[in-house]
């Protein structure tokens, strides 16, 4: 029976659909068979950061409304085995969506996959709404910014009273904490909340700490989950964040991109 | 940045300033958000008492909350009818440390 984890934030713009493309390619890389989910209906990305937009023919919604079988609208990644996308519409909007059809999907895709990972949308309307809905886990994806941790605060008060855990009374719905685009250097300098702050803000577990890094750009410029890149910071980092989703008790490896003399030197006077 | 301010940079930088700004917000955005919005059953319940004790007294209840720096205040403006034609507003306020810090 697959494990459903919604990748969410709030805000735009923090990493969601790069979190999700690196973490589904990781569970793949470690065995797990994955399926990532877009469920930004009307602003498509997922399948450009797996780099599988010419491969699209059916979607997420064709399914829902029943225009196609699962089957057709799954893509199945070339470089990984273990790992599939369902892309989602971009010429419809998000009432295309009804939590019947996400139902009936996820039930299906739950016989045959180990992981079932929703890429959320930003906000907290119906898209985003559906992609927690049926969540086990959540990666609450944060950057060290003030409006970002507000939105996180948010999300993770919905996860607690929205989702279908909450309604029926069961266990809830496991949020992990991913603080993304970190600076240490400018942690060090006072410019940027540092881990402890926002995990002191927040209080949900923390999976992992994503550096900042010219690497994510890099991957999907060229469509690769930045996971795939395993000497890249970023890469490690999320490696890291794969294996603590899997339940593996590492410890928190805190990683940074390394520069110059010069170059450092120029960042601490700017 | 000039050489000089390279050396005399103040440590102390933004980073805390932002996480006391949102330990403040988000402590009331919790406060808000924990049970559903009180406020319109409050002031259901507010114009039933009144009605029990002042008869034909009006549904003009007004209730605010008001946030402030230590505490909100919840302002509660009451109009009851006055003697005869001449209605005259008498409000009562009632001022609350209601989420004292």
């Amino acid at each position: 029976m697959a494990k459903i984890i919604v990748i969410t934030s709030g805000k735009g713009g923090v990493g969601k659909t790069t979190t999700t493309a690196a973490i589904g390619a990781g569970l793949a890389l470690r065995g797990k068979k994955t399926v990532v989910i877009d469920f930004d209906v009307g602003l498509r990305n997922l399948d450009m950061i797996m780099g599988c937009e010419r491969r699209v023919v059916f979607d997420f919604i064709n399914v829902i409304q029943g225009d196609a079988k699962l089957n057709q609208a799954l893509i199945k990644d070339r470089r990984l085995e273990n790992l599939a996308i369902l892309p989602t519409s971009q010429t419809r909007d998000k009432d295309a969506l009804s939590r019947e059809g996400v139902e009936r999907v996820i039930n299906e895709l739950k016989n045959d996959y180990d992981y079932i990972i929703c890429d959320s949308p930003a906000g907290i309307e119906r898209g985003a709404h559906l992609a927690m809905y049926f969540a086990d886990e959540a990666v609450v994806v944060t950057n060290p910014e003030v409006s970002s941790v507000r939105d996180s605060d948010r999300v993770i008060g919905l996860l607690a009273s929205k989702t279908r855990r909450a309604e029926k009374g069961e266990p809830p719905v496991k949020p992990h904490l991913l603080l993304t685009r970190y600076d240490p250097d400018r942690v060090a300098r006072g410019d940027m909340m540092k881990m402890e702050d926002v995990l002191e803000i927040l209080s949900i577990p923390l999976l992992g700490i994503i550096p900042e890094s010219p690497t994510v750009l890099k991957a999907s410029n060229t469509g690769t989950p930045v996971i795939l890149d395993q000497n890249s910071v970023a890469g490690k980092a999320y490696a890291d964040a794969v294996s603590r989703l899997m339940g593996e008790q590492t410890e928190i490896r805190m990683f940074q991109e390394r520069r110059g003399l010069f170059q450092r030197f120029l960042r601490r006077t700017a | 940045m000039n050489l000089l301010s390279f050396f005399t940079r103040n440590r102390s930088g933004s980073a805390e300033t932002a996480k006391e700004r949102l330990q403040i917000l988000l402590a009331h955005e919790r406060m808000d958000r924990s049970g559903p919005d009180f406020l319109p059953k409050l002031k259901n319940d507010i114009i039933d008492v009144i009605r029990k004790y002042v008869p034909g007294a009006g549904d003009k209840v007004d209730v605010k909350l008001e946030r402030g720096g230590d505490v909100s205040t919840l302002e509660i403006d009451i109009e009851l009818p006055g003697p005869q034609q001449a209605k005259s507003k008498h409000a009562g306020r009632a001022t609350t440390p209601a989420f004292a810090r």
